[in-house]
This record gives structure tokens, sequence and C-alpha cells, in this order.
């Protein structure tokens, strides 16, 4: 299955409910009210690196694509909370980021490692880096 | 070997599942002696300073884990046990010569520290009731002496290790908080100092010289003299 | 006035400069910030999956340690706990909200943390911006006795200090405290486009590129408003914003380095305390010139790294 952002067009196998509905009692949001107005994705300020936008992410997971969780995007994002706080349907999509990013760590599979951090900014970071960082990107 | 019919009161114990009635007062590792297991891991000074003897064990009708060392831990009624003989661990390389007491250098050799979550489950695990939460969290906030102070009685045991949700291995960064304190904050003893000086300086090689000299009944004679009779 | 006061790790290391010159500027206003006894490291983040309440406990076992400070008689029932640190801001007034609002959670905390007293709710979590904006910017220009006069700062929020709505201390969109609280010291506030927009945060660590990429769109924005230095209150953007520009240089060699301040520090200069607790030698990019160009600081104002 392929993703295809820039044609907008978006090739999409059958539904995993299971999934679909994993992510949101995860997530606690509603994500069946997003109308795809696109405020998420204008305002994220990390979506010009990300390979699918939030806006495209959340209808991703509305039609149960399990795909979305191969993504970078849901590692991109950086908890800034600037899309919850504008959405006019009142969803969290950092929470959604996060529930996903969970149900790929919940399998134990680290997706920083920890080795493989370069000495010298072991050195520089500052302890709220690598704790933020570990606490959202390690299992 | 147990005496059928002793009348030594006993309790029962379950090694590895299977029970077994041992006499009150043993410690575990005597018990399980007894029983007639042979220590050849997970055994060493016996003493509660090593660290080797590791024990997991439940009691029965308690859902709660509990930990302890078999050596020092005497065995009560329903224990079900098991032996940790090591507890995987890396140590990092470093040389402590080439090291900085600086604040971040334990999360540097060390960075899983920064997954504590304050959960408080490695000082509920420790033998010796050392603070362990509190000196990962000192070693966080990057107060060398405050580790070096709070894991002094640490030994080891490697129950905490095993027992961190977040995989932290609570003894090795304060053996490097140890070291560096001992190497580069300690306050250095001023009368060692002196006392190297004066050894250096030769001022007891004479004194040396004169015992190195003497017979053993001179020796003794000579140990056993007073102050008084040493002064004269 | 006497508070509990939160540090947070880096507020200990890389970050003292922010502390020193928060409890001076403090002390200067007659507010002492208490430091909680046995504190440990919040998180930094607020979990956003609360099924797993393991990442509570720490917030949570830092608001057990205010109960106690008033229990041993370190405070007189003063409930408000104090952060300098946006993001332990973030981390201990959520965790707070949740336990508070979901009594079942809060016993199941309590419950596993069974070598603590149980937490009863009662604490309620403040930023030092907040305490600042109670006391009154009147009350803090009255103290200003070395105006920053001249000075084109522009003020950073980030994000942790205003969103979500509800846990912000200001509006989310156009914020205004650090500007009210600028211009009492007698800067010249630079109004910043990009003063809400997040400086990468966690990404540091593992994709530091994009950080400094969105680090150099924050700085140069200001900058091209005329701007001289900036301000702000979360050590994590301070070094996305100061320590980075290391990086920024790398990817757009033009990019003129530019001082990055904790408001505090500014605070403290603005009262002229004494030059130890301005902690300017923490910062990574030299702040001095600008400051003596300006005639705020003298010429013999230490600076080492």
């Amino acid at each position: 299955m392929t993703l295809l952002l820039s044609s907008r067009t978006l090739r999409i196998s059958e539904m995993d409910r299971r999934f679909y509905e994993k992510v949101r009692d995860l997530s606690g949001e509603e994500i069946d009210l997003c109308y795809q107005c696109g405020i998420c994705s204008g305002s994220c300020p990390m979506a010009s690196e990300m390979d699918i936008l939030p806006s495209t992410l959340i209808r991703l997971v509305q039609l149960g694509q399990t795909e979305v969780l191969e993504s970078e995007t849901i590692w991109l994002c950086s908890s800034c909370f600037t899309c919850s706080v504008r959405c006019p349907r009142g969803i969290d999509i950092a929470k959604v980021a996060e529930a996903l990013r969970q149900m790929k760590l919940r399998k134990d599979v680290d997706y920083v490692h920890l080795n493989k951090i370069p000495k010298d900014e072991r050195e520089r970071l500052p302890q709220i880096a690598l704790v933020s960082n570990f606490r959202k990107f390690t299992a | 070997m147990s005496e059928e019919g002793s009348s030594t009161p006993k309790v029962r114990i379950y090694v590895m599942g299977k029970e077994y009635k041992v006499p009150i007062g043993l410690t575990i590792m005597k018990a399980m002696e007894y029983i007639g297991y042979r220590f050849i891991r997970g055994c060493g000074c016996r003493g509660g300073f090593c660290g080797a003897c590791a024990t997991v064990y439940r009691i029965k009708g308690d859902y709660k884990l509990k930990m302890d060392l078999a050596c020092q831990k005497v065995v009560e009624d329903g224990m079900y046990l098991v032996q940790i003989p090591f507890a995987p661990a890396e140590k990092k390389v470093y040389d402590i010569k080439k090291l900085k007491p600086s604040g971040n250098v334990l999360l540097e050799y060390y960075p899983e520290l920064a997954k504590c979550v304050s959960c408080n489950t490695c000082t509920k695990a420790c033998p010796q009731d050392l603070e362990v939460m509190d000196f990962v969290q000192a070693a966080i906030k990057g107060d060398i002496k405050e580790v070096a102070e709070l894991s002094f009685d640490c030994i080891q045991c490697g129950l905490c290790a095993i027992r961190c949700p977040m995989g932290i291995v609570p003894y090795y960064p304060a053996l490097l908080a140890r070291r560096l304190y001992g190497r580069y904050i300690a306050p250095r003893s001023k009368h060692l100092r002196e006392r190297i000086k004066e050894i250096e300086e030769g001022k007891f090689d004479a004194e040396m010289e004169r015992y190195t000299r003497m017979t053993v009944e001179e020796l003794k004679k000579e140990y056993l003299r007073t102050r008084e009779e040493i002064e004269q | 006035m006497r508070f509990p006061y939160y540090p947070g790790c880096t507020l200990k290391t890389t970050a003292k400069n922010f502390e020193i010159s928060a409890i001076a500027s403090a002390r200067a206003l007659g507010i002492e910030l208490v430091e909680l006894p046995r504190w440990n490291c919040c998180g930094a983040v607020y979990s956003l999956v609360s099924d797993n309440l393991m990442s509570y406990l720490a917030p949570i076992r830092n608001l057990i340690r205010v109960q106690e400070m008033n229990e041993k008689g370190i405070l007189e029932n003063e409930y408000r706990l104090v952060t300098l640190c946006d993001m332990c801001y973030n981390t201990l007034k959520r965790a707070n909200l949740l336990v508070k609002e979901d009594p079942e959670k809060l016993e199941k905390i309590n419950t596993f943390m069974d070598r603590e007293e149980d937490y009863k709710g009662n604490v309620e979590v403040l930023h030092f911006l907040e305490v600042l904006r109670d006391v009154g910017f009147k009350k803090v220009e009255e103290k200003v006795k070395n105006p920053l006069k001249g000075l084109k700062i522009a003020p950073y929020y980030g994000c942790m200090i205003l969103r979500p709505r509800g846990i912000g201390i200001d509006d989310p969109e156009d914020p205004k405290i650090l500007k009210e609280l600028l211009e009492a010291l007698g800067a010249e506030v630079v109004d910043n486009p990009y003063k809400v927009r997040c400086c990468g945060s966690y990404q540091t660590v593992n994709r530091k590129y994009v950080v400094a990429e969105l680090a150099h769109d924050i700085l140069s924005h200001a900058v091209r408003e005329g701007a001289e230095a900036i301000a702000l209150s979360c050590p994590l953007c301070s070094f996305n914003l100061d320590d980075r520009q290391k990086e920024v240089k790398e990817l757009h060699p033009n990019f003129r380095e530019i001082p990055v301040f904790y408001f505090t520090q500014l605070m403290a200069i603005a009262f002229g305390l004494e030059e130890k607790s301005y902690g300017l030698n923490l910062n990574y990019v030299d702040p001095r010139p600008l400051l003596k160009n300006k005639k705020i600081i003298k010429d013999s104002t230490p600076y080492w790294r």
C-alpha cells in the first residue's frame, strides 16, 4: 500500500476496526469529529519534515489504516499542543500521536537507542532533554 | 540430614516449587544446605557483605514479591524461594583519571538514568535498606557527593537492577560517583599527607631499621613495653 | 511571602543561572523560594495516555513533599508550589489536575506509593511568572534601579506555559505577560511573530538539525523585527535557542549570534543586584558585549566558560 501525499490521493486497504478502536480508546479522543479542515497541519512546526501531515494522519486513523504506525510523523511530533489548541472540533491531536507512539513502544522496542547518542552530545545535553526524550521515545 | 520425629520446631519452605521442612532459626542459605543443596554459585562471604546470595521469595498467602540476602534472612513458614546468582548488567569502561566530576558526567556514561520514573521499586528491593531511588535521583541532578554518601553501603547484589522497570542498574553509576568523589571531591586528609612526607624524608628509617634487626624474643619484649617506658 | 519551590534537575546544573537569578530577584521582592526537600525529577513531560499511571508517580511524589513541608512546620499553610521551569510547571500542573479530577486514579497512585503519605489533592502549581503577575508589575517596576534602557528584547514563550488552555498562564495565541514584565524592567519590547512557536523540545536529542532550523526561524524573525536579545523561561528552550546556535551557524553561515536570557537574569540586572546573581557565565552566547554596549553592566563584569 502506498501513501501518495503530494498527489493528495490515498490508496487505502480494508479498515482495521480493532486498530481504530484501540487508538480511539488509548487517546481518549473522538477521532470521528475531524472534518479535515487542515488547521492542525498548518500550525504544526514540524510539518515540513513529516511524511504524513497531521490532518492526513487523523484521516488515516479514521479509516483504520495501520500503516500510520510506520510513519515518521508520529516520531516528529514535539507535543507542542498548537494543533490541539486550534482544532475547531476540540480534538487533542497530540494525544492521538502519543497513542500511536505508545502502540509501537509497548511492544518493548525503543525508538531512540541510548547507545547511539554521540558522546559529545551526551556531554552537552541538559537532563531535561534526555528525560523528556526518553519518556516519549523509549519503552 | 533432617531427622524424622525430631522435636525441633520446623517450618515449610519451597525451593523451586518443592516443599521441605527445615528447623526454625536457620538462614535461607543454611536451610538450603540442610536440605542437601550445595552452593557452588551465589554464595560468598556468608556475612551480608559480598552481595552474591541475592534471593527472591514470596510467602504463602501473600501476593507480594520480596527480596533479601540468603545468608542473612532467616526462613519463614511458607517461603517460596529462588536464588539469583547473577544480575546481567554492563559496567561502562572509563578512565577515572580522565574524567571530570562535572554535573552531567554520570548521565553521560549512563544515559538510562534519565528514564527513572521515581517508582521506588529499587528501594523496596534493597536488602541493605538503602535509599536507592534517592541516589538515582541525585545522579540525575548531578549531585555526585549525595550519590556517593547514600550508596556507600551498597554491595551490588543486583536485586534493584533486576526489578527496575526502566532497565536502570543503580549500582554502576553509584560506583562511578563514589570513585569520582574519592578522587576529586572528598577532602584530603592533612595529617596523612604530612605523615607520607615524613616517611619520604626518612624520619622513620632508623627506627624501622632497628626493628627489622630484632629477634622474635626482642620484638615480644618491645611489644609489651608501656608508653612510659618508651618515652624514657 | 514564602513559597515551596520546585527547581527541576536542569536548574541545578546547566541552568543554574536561571535559579541563581530567580532566587535573588525574588528575594528583592520579598519572596522567599523554599526548595522542596527530597524532590525528584518530575519527568519533564506529561504522559498523554493515562491508562498507565507510572509516569504520574514522579510528579505526585513532589506534591506530597509540599504537604510534608507544611506538616513539619517549614511552611505555614502554603500549598502553592512555585516552579521556574516551564516543562516542570506543565507536568506538575497536569498531573495534579488528573488526580484531582479522577479519585480512582489518585487512590491507585496513593496505594502504590505505600511508603509515602497519601496525596490529598490540595496543592496548587504555579509558575513564577504568575507569582510576579499577582505581586503586580508596578511593584516590580519600583524595585528597578538599573533600567534596561535601550535594550530591545523579544520575549519567547514556547509551548508549556501557554498550552493546553486551562493549563496555560496566558493567551496561547497572543500572550502578554513577558511583555509587561520586560516593560516594567525598562526594556523596549519587540513583538516576535514566532513567540509562541515550539522550539523543537525533546527532538534536540535525536534530530538536532531540525531543531536548529526551528531555532533559526524563531531567532531570525525576532532579529528582523529589531530584537537584540531574547527573553525566555524554559531551560529546554534555552538550550535549543541558545546552545544550539552552534548548529544554526553550521546550517546558516551568515547567521549572527543573538544572546538569550532567562527573564530572571534580566530582573536581577535591572534590580541592580550583585553581579554573581546574574549567572551570565552559563549563557552560551556571551551577552556581555551587548549589555556593556548599552551601558547596562560595567566593564568589569566577569564572564567565563
